[in-house]
């Protein structure tokens, strides 16, 4: 399995508390699911992809868990038109 | 790390001595009992004056933010009112403050606070503006900051306006620990506090509600010199209180005192706020009645021994507008003001055209807050995001609009009605929910007048309407 080098930017992923172990009176679907952590940082050693590794957070904190995403990024945006938005306040339509 | 027994339980076992220790703020101090406590006196323990406010804000960018006039708003509402009303609009630009939103002033503080007092580190429990506002504020007072957050569903998919304000936190520097749907937000804060030994910028200390108080503040000095006068209402988006307390609490300093404060929130009955299901069902992360119904009625169910955002202290009326109506107000605020603003921001003015309606020409009302917009938060991805999910979108009568499933954009302004809001049935909820935490036959005066003082009424409203 490719070896991700000691210092690039990832994500970890983290189960905080499984489902046994979590608060009383959840609703159904939440209870049936574990309390997940993601969080980012610089690798400290070399990792793969899906192994426990630890990270240097960007303000020093070390936090452990399992390798999620390499060099994690924001991909939101503004989405697809929506097309019933545009005439609004426009000639279009009076106001 | 630390070898403490790490389980949820435990971790809550330990709540008051975390707190304690990561706010050096004593609120034994202040409890008479399990309702009553001086708040007064916890408010002014700050040990800060209107002027420490106000110069602590400027010296990290915060306030100050311009108050326009939205002329074309106001004629369009007057096209659809009966002859003589329509009441001029202003609004309050707070997308202005560093972080791009009024939030900035109730971080200041308690960053302020966190360096003077030699913390090295600020932590948060958010999903709102407040992350980046606790984030940027203490990038500016060379503070460590992590921000715990609500992120994810359990499939790991957020709504982009929430993935937004994560980006907006990384950003000023903060490290952001992304959690998936859950009450143990709140576990999680303190176990990080625990680690950490940082400070607590938790959104409901005296510290983050007397920060907005300037709001209120400059909104009086602001309508003084620019119309001779106090603003007739003030419209506030009301989710958790602190917006609504400190805006009040600030023009009653100014001397604003026939000024009515009007509650605004998103109307989101039947979505559950804990559900993993519902979590990517809710176009509006903040500003819903999933949080300004239950704060409204039981304050003090917050991560600080108690809330010092109390609502109905100060709310005079409570609205509820639709997310379609909130939506196409964002739209004609774009295309008719020239203001491009996040639609979160922009509940409180869709609730003031409606009143607005019902005011005379001479009147004011001012709407006190915007907020930043761009790439997830702005009501085209939202739309977009909800179409994508599931949820229709189409044009209609708001009236139809059904949270999680259907959300109508008005065809035309005259849709826009808010729902005023039974007060007096919040209050009697309050009432009933303090009975469930206090037997009535234990209260004492002080508990009946402090419940007086919590609910704008007097002790003898109070023993008229006692729960049943």
């Amino acid at each position: 399995m490719e070896i991700i080098p000691k210092g690039t930017w990832v994500e970890i992923e983290d189960v905080i508390l499984t489902p046994e172990q979590r608060a009383p009176s959840l609703p159904e679907e939440t209870k049936k699911v574990p309390y997940v952590l993601r969080a980012s940082g610089f690798l400290i050693k070399d990792g793969q992809l899906g192994k426990e590794v630890t990270i240097k957070t960007i303000i020093g904190r070390e936090l452990t868990g399992l390798l999620k995403t390499v060099n994690p990024g924001y991909t939101h945006s503004f989405g697809k038109t929506v097309r019933e938005l545009l005439t609004i306040g426009t000639e279009w339509e009076d106001k | 790390m630390t070898s403490r027994d790490l389980s949820y339980e435990a971790v809550l076992s330990r709540k008051n001595e975390i707190m304690k220790s990561s706010m050096q703020l004593d609120y034994e101090d202040f409890i008479s009992s399990p309702i009553a406590f001086d708040y007064e006196r916890m408010m002014s323990a700050t040990g800060y004056s209107m002027d420490d406010i106000l110069r602590i804000q400027r010296d990290t960018k915060v306030g100050n933010t311009p108050l326009y006039e939205l002329k074309n708003l106001t004629n369009a509402v007057r096209r659809i009112s009966t002859p003589g009303k329509g009441a001029r609009i202003f609004v309050k630009d707070e997308a202005s403050n560093a972080s791009g939103s009024f939030k900035a002033r109730r971080a200041s503080i308690s960053a302020y606070d966190a360096q003077k007092k030699g913390y090295k580190g600020i932590i948060a429990a958010t999903s709102g503006n407040y992350g980046a506002a606790v984030a940027s504020q203490a990038a500016q007072r060379g503070l460590k900051c992590i921000i715990v957050q609500e992120l994810y569903d359990s499939r790991g998919v957020g709504q982009p306006e929430i993935i937004e304000k994560a980006r907006a936190c990384e950003a000023y520097g903060a490290e952001v620990l992304k959690l998936t749907v859950g009450p143990e937000l709140f576990y999680m804060l303190l176990r990080t506090l625990e680690e950490t030994g940082f400070f607590n910028a938790s959104l409901y200390t005296p510290f983050g509600i007397r920060g907005v108080e300037s709001l209120g503040f400059e909104i009086a000095a602001q309508c003084r010199q620019m119309i001779g006068k106090d603003p007739e209402a003030v419209v506030v988006t009301h989710a958790g209180g602190g917006n609504l307390t400190g805006t009040a609490r600030g023009l009653h300093i100014a001397g604003a005192k026939s000024t009515r404060i009007i509650a605004a929130s998103v109307d989101l009955t039947g979505l559950h706020m804990a559900s993993d299901r519902d979590f990517n069902r809710k176009s509006f992360t903040t500003g819903h009645t999933g949080f300004g119904i239950p704060f409204a009625t039981w304050p003090d169910r917050v991560d600080v021994p108690r809330n010092a955002a109390r609502s109905m202290r100060y709310m005079d009326e409570y609205h509820l507008v639709t997310q379609g109506e909130v939506f196409y107000t964002t739209e004609l605020l774009t295309k008719i003001e020239g203001l491009e603003r996040g639609p979160a921001g922009n509940i409180s003015l869709t609730a003031a055209i409606s009143l607005a309606r019902q005011m005379d020409q001479d009147q004011v009302i001012v709407v006190q807050e915007t907020e930043y917009t761009g790439a997830g938060k702005h009501h085209n991805s939202q739309l977009s995001f909800a179409r994508e999910n599931g949820i229709e979108v189409r044009r209609g009568d708001p009236a139809e609009d059904k949270p999680g499933k259907t959300i109508i954009l008005p065809q035309h302004l005259s849709q826009i009605q808010s729902k005023p809001q039974d007060i007096d049935h919040l209050r009697k909820s309050y009432l009933a929910n303090a009975a469930s935490r206090y037997p009535v036959e234990k209260w004492s005066k002080t508990d009946f007048d402090f419940l007086a003082q919590d609910v704008k009424q007097t002790t003898d409203w109070v023993h008229q309407n006692l729960p049943v």
